[in-house]
């Protein structure tokens, strides 16, 4: 045949409803054949205007608007990231277990945060049994959260100048044993996972998001660790207690798939690390300043504070005109970075693999859109 | 909602003015009129509904952070698949929505979609105070939908932020409850 077959591309419209979109996420995939040639993500379908209406509520209904309408599978990272930036503005002390209990909750958090990350990555790949699992420890963590905070996901737990409630006798047990518990389960998973060969098939080398495109796109967290940025939060700008424990970031250079799942691997064991020395270095005494008013009126100026969210670098740039209400809050959010570095990482590869490479930057649409 | 309470049908199944009504409609209505029909009837009507009642099928459609609880109600601990209700991703086999967390003006138009491409019978669970009505998002908000039902019909409403999987397990229940005491066939007439 002289001619040659005429070939088009083909743009794909994935979601907002699609299973593997973890949320409302609208994907518009050109394709050739079945390489994707281009993607552009269309987001705001979870768009909630939480920086709108922290300007009418104060410090501390702005912690629970912070749980929900930002990154909800993270709620207690959003609340640190508020009342951080508000002590930070104000000048006010946290006493010491304060402090402690504030970095365990985190720490929990992050690994029921993860753990969801790979339930569900383990069932966008078709590993049903991971979510089955993981979802049986997640239960755990929700457990422990419970009994102190009183909810499962919003929390509303972190006050300024301390937390709402002390701990409950025998907790600290509870959490220890929970610790040693999962410490054997992430070997278990390990065993499932990572020296499975159609696992390695499917994420090895795939979606490489080298270390200069990682920096240029402002990728934070497990996606840029993954890629060879040794940045964490904990250990650039210590908060809490995090300059008082011994952890390692966890730092991969290969940039795939199968990095980022084991910079999140290890990062559930350094948690459960940071959690069981918390516990045996907290000290007794108070929880909360004070005589310190729920309604404090901030002193003029502006700040701008960041943590270390399961997801990467949580800022918060807050502005106070000396009211009860912040002026302006500004969130930078991890997954709205992330997500733009999708773009590159998706280049070249087949359609069957948006699935494993969206999966794996860990977005939360809510985080994404505000 | 109590068996003795008054028979409640959702927006959904009132006939609209002018709607053609389905073959099977008016053979019922035929054979109501026989001898011995609405016996017949009423016994077809509740093996339907048995058998619908039991084996729901929600999309699997997830919103905001109520879907994380609606994950967990589908997962290891409380096993929603014991009462038939197995997650269907696309809604051509669905027949039951949860609308789990709140719904952007953006989104709306994507719902109600959804709604319409789901097989009748369909029904809908609006799970959490965000779907219900806006939530923590009622007041100084521009994006949020004040509610769901302005979109579509909903059948139970769960409450909570965000209800726990028990809560959304109860609404199920209710929900098949409700469908058991549904009359499509023997009520016209």
């Amino acid at each position: 045949m002289a001619k040659a077959l005429r070939t088009e591309e083909l743009i794909l419209n994935m979601g907002p409803q699609h299973p593997s979109t973890h949320g409302v996420l609208r994907l518009l995939v050109t394709l050739d054949g079945e390489n994707i040639v281009e993607v552009m993500p269309d987001i705001g379908y979870l768009h909630s205007s939480v920086e709108k209406m922290m300007e009418h509520r104060n410090y501390t209904q702005c912690i629970a608007l912070a749980d929900r309408g930002m990154d909800y599978l993270a709620a207690l990272s959003n609340e640190m990231a508020i009342v951080r930036a508000a002590e930070t503005l104000g000048g006010i002390q946290v006493p010491e277990r304060a402090r402690y209990i504030r970095t365990i909750f985190l720490e929990l958090q992050r690994i029921a945060s993860h753990l969801l990350w790979l339930g569900t990555y383990g069932i966008d790949l078709g590993a049903t049994t991971a979510f089955l699992w993981c979802m049986r420890e997640r239960e755990l963590v929700m457990d422990l959260f419970e009994s102190v905070t009183g909810g499962r996901l919003h929390h509303v737990y972190f006050r300024l100048g301390g937390v709402n409630e002390d701990l409950p006798t025998g907790w600290t047990d509870r959490c220890r044993e929970f610790c040693h518990y999962f410490l054997n389960r992430l070997g278990e998973y390990h065993r499932l996972l990572t020296g499975n060969p159609i696992w390695q098939a499917r994420t090895q080398g795939i979606g490489v998001l080298t270390r200069e495109q990682a920096i240029a796109f402002g990728a934070s967290g497990p996606v840029a660790r993954a890629s060879g940025v040794p940045w964490d939060v904990r250990k650039t700008h210590p908060y809490e207690v995090y300059d008082r424990v011994e952890f390692q970031v966890p730092v991969y250079t290969e940039g795939d798939c199968f990095a980022r799942y084991l910079v999140r691997m290890d990062e559930m064991r350094e948690s459960a690390r940071i959690i069981l020395q918390c516990l045996d270095q907290m000290p007794q005494g108070e929880v909360r300043t004070p005589r310190l008013s729920l309604t404090p009126k901030l002193p003029p100026g502006e700040v701008y504070t960041r943590v270390e969210s399961p997801r990467g670098d949580l800022g918060i740039h807050l502005v106070s005109r000396g009211e009860e209400t912040p002026w302006r809050v500004k969130i930078r959010a991890p997954s709205f970075s992330n997500l733009f570095a999708l773009t590159q990482m998706m280049k070249g590869w087949k359609v069957a693999d948006i699935i494993a490479i969206l999966g794996s930057i860990d977005i939360v649409l809510a985080d994404v859109d505000r | 909602m109590s068996s003795g309470g008054p028979e409640v049908t959702s927006i959904a199944r009132v006939p609209v003015e002018g709607s053609k009504i389905a073959p099977i409609e008016q053979l019922a209505d035929v054979l109501y009129k026989l001898p011995g029909g609405a016996l017949l009837l009423t016994t077809v009507e509740n093996v339907l509904n048995w058998a619908r009642a039991s084996s729901l099928w929600p999309l699997t459609f997830g919103l905001a952070c109520c879907a994380m609880e609606m994950m967990q109600a589908f997962a290891t601990r409380f096993d929603l698949d014991r009462f038939g209700v197995i997650p269907r991703a696309t809604p051509r086999q669905a027949d039951l929505i949860i609308v789990s967390g709140r719904c952007t003006i953006k989104m709306a138009p994507v719902v109600r979609r959804l709604w319409e491409q789901m097989p009748e019978p369909k029904y809908v669970i609006s799970m959490g105070s965000c779907a219900t009505c806006g939530g923590p998002f009622y007041y100084d908000n521009y994006s949020i939908l004040k509610g769901i039902d302005t979109v579509i019909p909903v059948d139970v409403y769960v409450p909570g932020c965000p209800p726990r999987p028990e809560a959304l397990i109860e609404g199920v229940l209710k929900l098949q409850e409700k469908i058991k005491r549904e009359r499509r066939l023997s009520r016209r007439a």
